[in-house]
């Protein structure tokens, strides 16, 4: 079996209270382990900064809305492409990459799990296939819940454990990781005609509210005992004066708090948080925002920062979509799937000289900045909504020197400027944090209890990076860090070295993690016969041909939960 | 100046990629030197010499450098490719992307050139003796970029979507035109001094097209503005008189789009929309 040892490193590994300390680690059959033979093959990684792989908790990498998005981009795919190489396939990038493309470039940059968080359950097997097809990561998929017809019928008529039995089923039959929910009860109603700009505006025909669609789907999520909270993409995204939603969405849920755990992930909270009445005197509500998050444990965040860049936005959000092709007059794509969710997929381009931009770029950087508990907080651009996930170094440069903030903030619009508080920032990152917000607390919060650690037993997804802690001084070396971060010097995947120097040396394939979630037999009996009635009503494939089985994963990594009912 | 010539060995059954082939990039290199250069014969790497007899001289500077090709070149793609000064004398066919992002210097061809012919360009001048295929002077497959400068000018007719997304620059047809010139358009002028086959100026945004000869119809997304006794094409005043239509209205668009009144009686109709008459 395959051994390595890596020498002398400055490991960071916040779940295990690791600052900085120069250590040895060593891994063996692809788990770390307290000691290696001599045989192990050695990494010198003196000089060097060894963390924990990275772990994305938010990035739109696969499934159909990826892949219409794809197609609406030729000219993202001309500029930007990858050739062929004794292991890699060849393939394109730029803000929506081919699926091989993909798992090399968050290889290359260290990261070794990441979760696409928006899937139409119907559209999973498509989902499915492409996270097949991503190599190296690992990967899971949340499937879109915020929508759902059946399941605002059963919150109609009150009936909770059955409908935590449905979401057992749903989640075990596409084979998804959490609960997501994108814009509760708003896209349907726009399916409508109509709009929702209130958590407690009813939904047409079923009215049932948002809040009471989140509230639901968050005792259910406790009721079953889901690895990963609920992961919100709120009401009202991307318009002035969301920062107030955002908050009411947080506060919503603060009772249902399990045992002190956090009860709501809020997701890629850039796009909610906006202050201001219209797009003119737009401002940032992010210290109203880090100042709720400061004072509550239930909550955590990710940032969704913007990157100034030519990127392609994608949500399961049709309305906001649709505003924001009414802004860009870009070409768009807008989809409706059966009795689950909606879609929307627009080009856009973040300048620096764009008011609202320029806004946009500051408010995420000011929520990772004044939230106090880097726990609560994650890092990721929404890939790619807020810009393309290969600029996380930029990111990491970004909150870790205050100069090299400063640089862009001296060329981004000036009433922006003179409108944010982010000027006055002082505080940086440490690496510590780093680690903490890219890998240790994602991972946590995903209830991956083997990644994000580089305790005895973990996986040994490991990345180390060319920078020398005891010269590294982050203010100053903005440029240095950015360059580490986006070439890891090595990228170890499950025991394997992957990635060196950016490059990709080797290409295993990544598993696919899923719960198989259970609930008891009667239950699941009472609710599987209104169902199957439910799903010959409703939708255009068959209840057996709407379940994926686990062989279609090819290689997956079962999570079983034990629920309440 | 000195002459380097590149006579075609046998005629090019596979393709080859030809786009190591420009004054900018042979200048200064010895005959021997071009000879063990390397390029794409289908799948294949082959030395030039392979595929072509060199003979002249280079050492010269770039653009007192005069390239000439002899033999029929259909099936060589990317000839010129980003050239920058100098010039390039093709005795015979071309093929694809000839010229393609070239910034400058002098392409001449003495036969036909193929589809996308100034692709992408950004200045210099290409000249055609013969006719063109489609996408002249347009965006590669993909792009939202066009010719962004220089000139194009072709003697004979020339295929469909002539300068799509092109923004600045100017392409001359004295030939025919195949459907769809100026699709996408964003600024720049096109000129055809034959008939066009038709939907001229689809989705323009800015810019200008002249034409002389016959067009079916309009778009319906145009509107009339006048009629104009003349119209400027670079410093040549074109005498008319010609309908004036701007659009394309879809789009939002500011382009305008000349039409000869002579030539076309089936566009007698707008004139009705007009508020006053010539």
């Amino acid at each position: 079996m395959s051994e390595i040892l890596i020498k002398n490193g400055f490991v960071f590994d916040p779940l295990n209270n690791i600052n900085g300390e120069k250590m040895d680690i060593a891994i063996k059959s692809g788990k770390i382990v307290e000691k290696v033979s001599s045989k192990a093959k050695v990494i010198d990684a003196s000089h060097m900064i060894v963390m924990p792989g990275g772990v994305d908790i938010h990035s739109h990498i696969a499934g159909s809305k990826v892949n219409s998005g794809r197609v609406l981009r030729p000219e993202d795919h001309v500029k930007d492409y990858e050739v062929k190489t004794k292991v890699t396939r060849s393939g394109v990038g730029y803000s929506v990459p081919s699926t091989f493309t993909t798992g090399y470039r968050y290889a290359k940059m260290g990261y070794t799990t990441v979760f696409e968080p928006a899937t139409p359950p119907l559209k999973t097997r498509h989902t499915h296939e492409e996270l097949r097809d991503t190599p190296i990561i690992d990967k899971g998929c949340f499937p879109l819940l915020g929508n759902n017809w059946f399941i605002m019928e059963y919150l109609k008529e009150g009936k909770l454990e059955e409908c935590a039995a449905y979401v057992s089923w749903l989640l075990n039959a596409v084979k998804g990781y959490a609960i997501k929910i994108v814009n509760p009860g708003g896209t349907e109603a726009w399916g409508w005609g109509k709009g929702i700009s209130h958590l407690d505006e009813e939904v047409p025909y079923f009215n049932v509210t948002p809040r009471e669609i989140v509230r639901w789907l968050c005792k259910i999520n406790n009721i079953l005992n889901l690895p990963h909270p609920i992961h919100i993409h709120t009401n009202n995204l991307g318009k002035p004066g969301n920062y107030v939603t955002t908050i009411e969405t947080m506060d919503a849920v603060k009772d249902l708090s399990k045992n002190g755990k956090v009860s709501i992930h809020i997701t890629h909270v850039q796009f909610n948080g906006f202050a201001g009445t219209s797009w003119l005197n737009l401002a940032s509500g992010a210290p109203e925002i880090a100042n709720y998050i400061n004072k509550n444990t239930h909550v955590e965040i990710d940032i969704g920062q913007v990157i100034f860049s030519d990127t392609t936005t994608m949500t399961a959000d049709g309305p906001f979509q649709y505003i924001l092709y009414l802004l860009s007059r870009e070409k768009w794509v807008n989809a409706d799937v059966e009795a689950e969710t909606g879609a929307g997929i627009v080009p856009f381009r973040y300048k620096k000289s764009n008011y609202v931009n320029a806004i946009q770029w500051g408010i995420g950087l000011e929520l990772a900045l004044l939230i106090k508990d880097p726990w609560k907080v994650h890092m990721t651009t929404d890939h790619p909504n807020g810009g393309p996930f290969t600029h996380y170094p930029k990111v990491i440069a970004w909150l870790m020197s205050k100069k090299a903030r400063e640089r862009i903030i001296n060329k981004i619009n000036k009433n922006a400027k003179r409108r944010l508080d982010l000027p006055g920032i002082d505080r940086e990152y440490t690496p510590y944090e780093i680690a903490i917000i890219t890998r240790a607390a994602t991972a946590k919060s995903l209830g991956l209890k083997n990644k994000g650690h580089l305790g005895t037993g973990a996986d040994a997804d490991i990345a180390i990076y060319d920078l020398d802690y005891e010269k590294l001084n982050p203010s100053e070396d903005y440029k240095l860090i950015k360059k580490a971060f986006k070439q890891a010097a090595y990228t170890i995947k499950n025991g394997e070295i992957v990635a060196k120097n950016g490059e990709i040396v080797a290409s295993p394939k990544g598993k696919i993690y899923w719960v198989n979630s259970k609930v008891s037999d009667d239950i699941q009996k009472v609710m599987l016969e209104n169902l199957k009635t439910k799903f010959e009503e409703y939708y255009t494939v068959k209840m057996e041909n709407y379940i994926i089985n686990e062989s279609y994963l090819h290689d997956s990594f079962m999570l079983n939960v034990q629920s309440e009912v | 100046m000195s002459e380097l010539t590149l006579t075609l060995k046998k005629e090019l059954i596979v393709p080859i990629d030809a786009s190591i082939i420009s004054p900018t990039n042979l200048a200064g290199k010895t005959v021997g030197e071009i000879e063990n250069l390397e390029l794409w014969r289908g799948n294949r790497k082959v030395k030039l010499n392979e595929v072509f007899h060199v003979e002249g001289k280079s050492e010269d500077e770039e653009e007192n450098l005069i390239v000439r090709l002899i033999g029929d070149f259909s099936k060589a793609r990317g000839l010129g490719f980003k050239m920058k000064k100098g010039t390039l004398i093709i005795d015979g066919n071309t093929g694809l992307r000839l010229g393609e992002k070239m910034k400058g210097g002098l392409i001449k061809v003495n036969g036909n050139a193929g589809s996308w012919l100034g692709s992408e360009m950004s200045g210099g001048t290409i000249e055609v003796e013969g006719g063109a295929g489609d996408f002249v002077g347009a965006g590669y497959r993909g792009g939202k970029e066009g010719m962004r400068g220089g000139k194009i000018v072709i003697k004979g007719k020339c295929g469909a979507e002539a300068g799509a997304w092109m923004s600045n620059g100017v392409i001359k047809i004295y030939g025919d035109s195949g459907i769809f010139p100026g699709m996408h358009m964003k600024g720049g002028t096109i000129f055809i001094k034959g008939n066009c086959e038709g939907r001229a100026g689809a989705e323009m945004k800015d810019g200008k097209i002249v034409i002389l000869g016959h067009l079916p119809s309009v778009l319906p997304s145009f509107d009339i503005e006048e009629i104009r006794a003349s119209v400027k094409v670079e410093e040549e005043k074109i005498s008319g008189p010609f309908y004036l239509f701007t659009g394309d209205i879809n789009e939002e668009g500011i382009g305008k789009l000349y039409v000869s009144v002579d030539s076309n009686s089936q566009l007698k109709f707008w004139e009705k929309f007009l508020e006053s008459v010539i």
